[in-house]
């Protein structure tokens, strides 16, 4: 993976023979491409419902939303197992879909209802899945990476050969627990995966002004991580970086870091007004950049799918959400005489 | 029964405990091959290894984060920080994380781990090492905070808190440290959320925490030949706090006196006597309720003036005096 990408991701955008031979190199399926789409979309349905169910006033509180963001989660997923461990962000909802999350009991959660996963507790920030090592979105910035280093030396004491992959965006980078994390999984030679999810942007603070030197990925270098900086929208190159990174995690060589450069579409939160970045912006990688429209193009020239599938994976994906919200709104409200639990185990 | 230290005799918790549980793990700052800046740790390095006696670089946080992802994991960590005011240095990780797992995740969650931090004045380490902070930490519910006083409660809270599925601050005081006393070589636990009443008595309740409780205790063995019977109650474990105990107490007794160590205002004195006063015990209550805290200040270096900052013996016998002979 050379260090110098996520720059160019413009360059690549149609260049299809790069495509196909990514896929050819990486011995992907088409059951496995076909996956990544169906997730992609999901994920897209998911925040697209979830903005459409806080405007009519049937969620509270806020929630941050990754459309455009989801070909980093879907990579993600790829490349690594369904028993591997995962520390998320409060940007969360597509990584838990693409690990495989139920989609109900999310829905249920980000609505409040007692059937969710966190019995209403939690909201869209604190979504977890224990049962399948989905250890829950964090509200703190950079809260979850040094809990990483936690989980990286209990599976290391247990022997076992799940991994810890441990997301965070941009601005939990700057978070002074990144540096001492760094330096402890690195030191301990943990079997850790960090994934900066670099979506431009902490809040209305754009990364330019936040980070010294960029890429984020090259601190690694300062503790001895090896690292690559990728195009976040391009799904093949995500799961192309992320396979190399568990290769080497896997085997023994101990933590490896990827930066992955994405974009939100919508703002940081519900508070938004998006004031701080120029609305032609956000348009040019809608139009331009979007991971689902580049990806379903290379797909339909590579003929793995036609435009009916395509259409028919696509509709699909938007009933899994429709009917997760059927679910969702008819599932009760935690009862009030349940308020004191949960406080102590 | 063999007589030894505070400091002893939570060593010898953490030695039988990881003995007998082999999911048990220190890490902290210079707890191996220095043995801990107390000594506490001293000689574990040797008997159960690098593994198991893990030394950290100095980054408090990571170090209660560390504990967070492997007890989620079913580990049991233990985490040594060197003072207790470096909590606030973890105080995202405890308060933020560890406390909010359980209920945050709806119950699915659990969170078994301690954090050793020792507290309190009385060394001549000024202003950010003798600080007693168990206030702060009453304020975050799905924390448990253990602060004993004696060597026999420290083993058997040790015990305790190790076993127990939720996040657990122990809070040692670092004078107690070389107090001696009766402690079992066996295995007993204590169980947390519940005061002992350390000596018994008519006039008055004194309700006090960690070396509060051995200057209660002294101060009542002085009061007791003139006739005066002071009741020493021991929270032991802060948060939860036994206001069952207190309460019976106060019932018995009429008069309250809390002492901590820990700054007045703000101070946990402050939410023992809002639950007395507010409940039907208060139509038993005969003089103003009193509470001697900490003076509201950092600790001075100085040895007369950081004496002068918290509640020494001749304080707490005034402020009986004052209740009992019906002074305001």
């Amino acid at each position: 993976m050379s260090k110098d990408k996520g720059k160019g991701s413009e360059k690549d955008i149609g260049s299809h023979k790069l495509f196909d031979k990514r896929v050819k190199q990486l011995k992907m399926s088409d059951d496995s491409l076909i996956g990544l789409y169906r997730t992609m979309c999901t994920v897209r349905h998911f925040e697209y419902m979830a903005d459409k169910l806080y405007a009519a006033g049937k969620v509270h509180g806020t929630m941050h939303l990754s459309a455009g963001q989801e070909a980093v989660a879907a990579g993600i997923s790829l490349a690594v197992q369904p028993d591997d461990y995962l520390i998320n962000h409060h940007r969360g909802h597509g990584h838990f879909i693409a690990k495989g999350a139920d989609i109900n009991l999310m829905m249920a959660e980000f609505l409040g209802k007692d059937a969710g996963y966190n019995h209403g507790r939690g909201g869209s920030m604190h979504i977890a899945d224990f049962q399948s090592n989905n250890l829950g979105a964090n509200g703190i910035v950079g809260g979850g990476i040094p809990q990483a280093v936690g989980v990286g030396l209990a599976l290391k004491m247990q022997k076992r050969k799940e991994i810890c992959v441990c997301i965070f965006g941009d601005g939990a980078a700057n978070e002074g627990v990144f540096h001492e994390a760094m330096n402890m999984v690195a030191l301990w030679k943990l079997p850790v995966l960090y994934i900066c999810e670099n979506n431009k942007y902490g809040m209305s603070m754009d990364v330019d002004r936040a980070v010294a030197k960029l890429p984020i990925a090259q601190r690694a270098d300062a503790y001895g991580i090896p690292w690559a900086c990728v195009d976040g929208n391009d799904v093949v190159e995500v799961y192309d970086a992320m396979k190399t990174a568990v290769e080497h995690i896997r085997s023994g060589k101990g933590p490896y870091f990827v930066e992955a450069i994405t974009y939100r579409y919508f703002g940081h939160s519900k508070s938004d007004r998006n004031l701080y970045r120029p609305k032609e912006e956000i348009e040019d990688w809608k139009q331009n950049r979007d991971p689902i429209m580049r990806f379903t193009k290379h797909l339909l020239q590579s003929e793995i799918i036609d435009e009916g599938q395509a259409q028919e994976i696509n509709a699909q994906a938007e009933q899994v959400i429709i009917k997760a919200v059927e679910f969702a709104e008819a599932s009760p409200e935690p009862d009030v005489s349940t308020l004191m639990e949960y406080v102590y185990a | 029964m063999p007589e030894i230290t505070y400091l002893e005799a939570i060593r010898q918790a953490l030695w039988q405990e990881m003995k007998r549980d082999e999911r048990v793990f220190l890490l902290g700052e210079d707890i191996g091959r220095y043995g801990g800046a107390f000594g506490l740790t001293h000689g574990m390095l040797d008997e159960f290894g690098e593994e198991r006696v893990l030394e950290t670089p100095i980054s408090e946080a990571t170090i209660v984060a560390t504990a967070i992802g492997a007890a989620l994991l079913g580990m049991r960590p233990v985490a040594e920080l060197m003072f207790m005011d470096f909590v606030l240095l973890s105080l995202d990780q405890l308060a933020n994380q560890a406390a909010k797992m359980h209920f945050m995740f709806g119950g699915r969650a659990t969170v078994p781990m301690v954090v050793r931090m020792p507290g309190g004045s009385g060394s001549g380490a000024a202003s950010q090492h003798s600080q007693s902070l168990e206030s702060v930490l009453m304020q975050f519910p799905g924390l448990i905070v253990i602060n004993p006083s004696t060597p026999y409660d420290a083993k058997g809270l040790m015990l305790s808190a190790i076993r127990n599925p939720n996040p657990v601050c122990f809070v040692e005081h670092k004078v107690l440290y070389k107090m001696k006393g009766e402690v079992p070589e066996g295995d007993y636990t204590i169980p947390i959320g519940v005061a002992e009443i350390k000596r018994p008595g008519r006039d008055i309740t004194v309700v006090a925490n960690n070396v509060m409780v051995m200057k209660a205790l002294n101060v009542a063995e002085k009061l007791s030949k003139e006739g005066i019977e002071v009741e020493v109650v021991d929270p032991r474990t802060m948060l939860p706090l036994d206001t069952e105990t207190i309460l019976q107490s106060v019932a018995r007794t009429g008069r309250l006196l809390v002492v901590h160590e820990a700054c007045q205002t703000g101070g946990w004195a402050g939410e023992v006597i809002a639950s007395v006063v507010g409940s039907p015990i208060f139509d038993y209550i005969d003089a103003p309720v009193r509470r001697l805290g900490g003076k509201d200040i950092p600790i001075p270096y100085n040895r007369i003036l950081e004496k002068a900052a918290v509640p020494q013996e001749a304080d707490i016998e005034q402020e009986i005096r004052a209740s009992v002979e019906g002074r305001i």
